[in-house]
């Protein structure tokens, strides 16, 4: 609904190529595990550029929604289209069929993540940690990838770090430099997975900053799955309320978090500003 | 097939290590100076067994560790097989049975005690260390694989880029404790005829069952020498492993 | 396969296995010597003076990185011609004595790991109640100290059963020995070696799956602590 005033020049070009297509668009999205159906039936579109919270009682398949979308987790049955392209599927004689690895790796280059617990590669510096994705997987050379990726980790605040490895790093930081590894990427659609929930509370502020920040640049679109209602106020276009395995409600996070009509998330909201 | 003397009765002993003895000190200098250079002989045939079995031992165990985290059943299922046949036996019988039993099960001869020793040592070892090699690449961090995935690598770049160095990370120590035992294990190449220290050792003792006490102590101090940068190098890896590991 | 004879088969496995209980009951000798030494180590190791300590750990580290062959040919054919104190020894109480000092050394570490691995506060506690020394020990320390080492003591037992073949070096008449003489006599390894093989194969591979599977009973027995401990570990190493 906002992308008109977020959108940038930069971004526009890319957007007419997809006219006012969604970045991503979920079909009938089911995920089962085991016997446990966490998602019954989700369809969502992602705008380029939009920001989005997804909020809901844990169990609720938040979590499960982002990480079908990082190839991290096989949906059941429905299709994920990021830029046109069917994530899970891809033709072969004329035949819809499951998606290679090769296929996969094509279509998520758009996307990048990150995780709750940092996941940063602890054999590596922290500058190391940036630039090898950009040499190995987009075959950039690696003075501009070194290049970049200090101005990145300069930009999350961490340019005195760059030889330090994770270990030496505060939880705070760590998440900060798994938020320059996924930027140098360029990629189209972030993800976030609870990215404060791992961290001391003191140490939330600092990250909600930087993502504030990359928010305000505007050209990515943003998925967010987090507990901090008011951050989820501040910077989102939409939040989107998960309940029981199907999207409850959704609306400007004005609209939502402030007069849902929801029952579940009246109590829901109620339990975390009580 | 073994070297055998009788055990003779004690009396009529020349040689003491007793430091307050200075003229039996005297007659052991002499008595090592004469051990000495015949036991040197043996240190290129026991070192050329262990690099051997050392190089083979690693690669068997790699091979053999990936083989089976494989998604090939057949593959998992034969390799299973090989590590459990050769750490449910013990080394001195596969020694024997390759050295022996094989040439006559196939009418053909493995070519030299050699290769026999190396097989045997590196075979054993590496089922015991596939076990290692499998266990590390399973216990790094599921996250490790889910950020590299988000990165978007292959899978050959996942495992070599990020799962693989820590995984050789935490099979470093034990790695290096394997180096100590594949040592010790050379000494049973004598028992096929092949000449290195312990070899060289029984000679000596067979030409004069008095110096067995010197003999032998030398023998054991050979092979305490070569363990020492052995015993170096497995703290140096154990160091170096505890830095830069995400286990679950 | 054309070399296999099941008639050599046949004949050479009674005699084999009339060793078998040689074999085993040196096992468990070595094993028993292996157990009792293991302790004087660690006993003299948890002792106040440094330099004993020290010359403790190089002796322990001279025995475990030479070659247990080695030892084994220098009690049998050397020791008898120390002077004072050598004697002849048979070659049974040889390979009891050389095997289980041998293993003593890693079972001695099996020991001190199951100690050190008591919570200090377990130390403390004991201290707070004015335990006696014995009495420490015995009622707090062991009782917690024994049990999760038992899968590693096994896991030795398993591993004592493949090393004491080495005593037919010296002339231990076990399995590995008779299938040896039938084939010096008969020129026939092949079928004699394997017998012995598939002997050590069907005996000690159940003893490991045993022990794996004591070993996990053990683990949510008794690793409680231990289980919360490595969550907060990898809270800290996952970064």
């Amino acid at each position: 609904m906002s992308e008109t005033s977020v959108v940038t020049n930069e971004s526009a070009t890319e957007s007419t190529t997809n006219n006012e297509d969604a970045i991503v668009s979920y079909k009938n999205i089911t995920k089962s595990f085991g016997d446990v159906e966490v998602l019954k039936g989700i369809d969502l579109d992602i705008k380029p550029a939009e920001k989005v919270a997804l909020i809901g009682p844990s169990g609720s398949g938040k979590t499960t929604i982002i990480r079908m979308l990082m190839t991290l987790e096989q949906p059941t049955s429905g299709e994920i289209i990021v830029d046109g392209k069917n994530l899970w599927h891809m033709e072969k004689n004329g035949e819809l069929v499951p998606a290679t690895e090769k296929h996969l790796r094509e279509v998520r280059g758009d996307i990048g993540m990150v995780f709750q617990h940092f996941n940063l590669f602890p054999h590596m510096t922290i500058l190391e940690n940036c630039m090898t994705a950009p040499i190995h997987v987009q075959k950039e050379d690696k003075a501009s990838a070194k290049k970049r990726s200090i101005e990145m980790l300069e930009k999350v605040g961490l340019g005195d770090k760059l030889d330090n490895y994770p270990s030496q790093l505060s939880g705070g930081q760590k998440q900060r430099v798994a938020m320059a590894r996924a930027l140098v990427m360029r990629p189209k659609v972030m993800l976030f997975d609870e990215v404060t929930s791992a961290l001391d509370p003191e140490l939330v502020g600092e990250v909600l900053e930087v993502i504030r920040d990359i928010a305000k640049e505007g050209e990515m679109a943003m998925v967010l799955v987090t507990h901090e209602m008011e951050f989820a106020l501040d910077i989102a276009d939409r939040v989107i309320f998960l309940d029981n395995g199907v999207i409850a409600e959704q609306g400007p996070p004005s609209k939502v978090l402030e007069n849902p009509d929801n029952e579940r998330l009246q109590q829901f909201l109620h339990r975390f500003r009580g | 097939m073994t070297p055998k003397g009788q055990a003779p009765s004690t009396g009529g002993l020349t040689l003491s290590f007793n430091e307050s003895n200075k003229y039996k000190g005297v007659i052991t200098i002499s008595a090592i100076a004469d051990i000495f250079p015949a036991l040197i002989q043996g240190v290129e045939v026991t070192l050329k067994v262990l690099f051997a079995s050392i190089i083979l031992g690693y690669s068997m165990a790699f091979i053999a560790g990936f083989c089976r985290l494989s998604n090939n059943i057949i593959l998992r299922s034969f390799t299973g097989f090989y590590v459990e046949v050769f750490r449910g036996t013990s080394l001195i019988v596969q020694l024997f049975w390759l050295f022996y039993a094989l040439p006559m099960l196939f009418n053909f001869d493995i070519g030299s005690n050699f290769w026999a020793g190396v097989l045997a040592i590196s075979l054993n070892y590496g089922a015991y260390m596939s076990e290692i090699v499998r266990g590390s690449i399973l216990s790094v961090a599921k996250g490790q694989h889910e950020a590299s995935t988000a990165l978007n690598m292959t899978r050959f770049q996942r495992m070599r880029l990020v799962i693989l160095p820590q995984a050789v990370r935490m099979m470093l120590p034990e790695f290096g404790n394997y180096l100590i035992l594949m040592l010790k294990s050379t000494s049973l190449v004598s028992l096929i005829g092949m000449h290195d220290i312990l070899y060289q050792g029984d000679l000596l003792r067979d030409a004069n069952l008095s110096q067995a006490p010197t003999v032998y102590l030398l023998v054991l101090v050979f092979y305490f020498l070569m363990a020492l940068p052995l015993i170096w190098l497995t703290k140096k890896m154990e160091a170096f492993s505890k830095k830069g590991v995400a286990t679950q | 396969m054309s070399n296999w004879q099941w008639d050599t088969f046949f004949e050479a496995f009674p005699l084999v296995v009339e060793g078998l209980g040689i074999t085993i009951s040196l096992t468990f000798a070595c094993y028993l010597c292996a157990l009792i030494v293991g302790f004087i180590w660690t006993f003299i190791g948890r002792m106040k003076m440094k330099p004993l300590r020290w010359v403790l750990s190089w002796v322990m580290e001279f025995i475990r990185s030479t070659p247990p062959l080695v030892q084994l040919f220098f009690l049998y054919f050397a020791w008898p011609m120390v002077p004072y104190v050598g004697v002849t020894l048979d070659p049974f109480t040889c390979a009891v004595l050389g095997l289980g000092v041998h293993y003593s050394t890693y079972i001695g570490e099996v020991y001190r790991s199951g100690i050190d691995n008591v919570e200090k506060g377990q130390w403390e506690a004991s201290k707070a109640l004015n335990f006696s020394t014995p009495k420490k020990w015995t009622k707090i320390i062991l009782p917690q100290a024994i049990p999760p080492t038992i899968p590693m003591l096994g896991n030795y037992l398993i591993i004592m059963f493949k090393e004491v073949p080495l005593a037919s070096t010296i002339g231990v008449v076990g399995i590995l020995q008779l299938a040896n003489n039938y084939g010096a006599q008969n020129f026939r390894y092949l079928e004699p070696l394997t017998i012995v093989a598939i002997l050590f194969l069907v005996l000690s591979y159940p003893s490991a799956l045993l022990i794996k599977k004591l070993e996990n009973k053990m683990n949510r027995r008794f690793d409680k602590k231990e289980a919360l401990h490595s969550m907060k570990e990898s809270k800290g190493a996952v970064s």
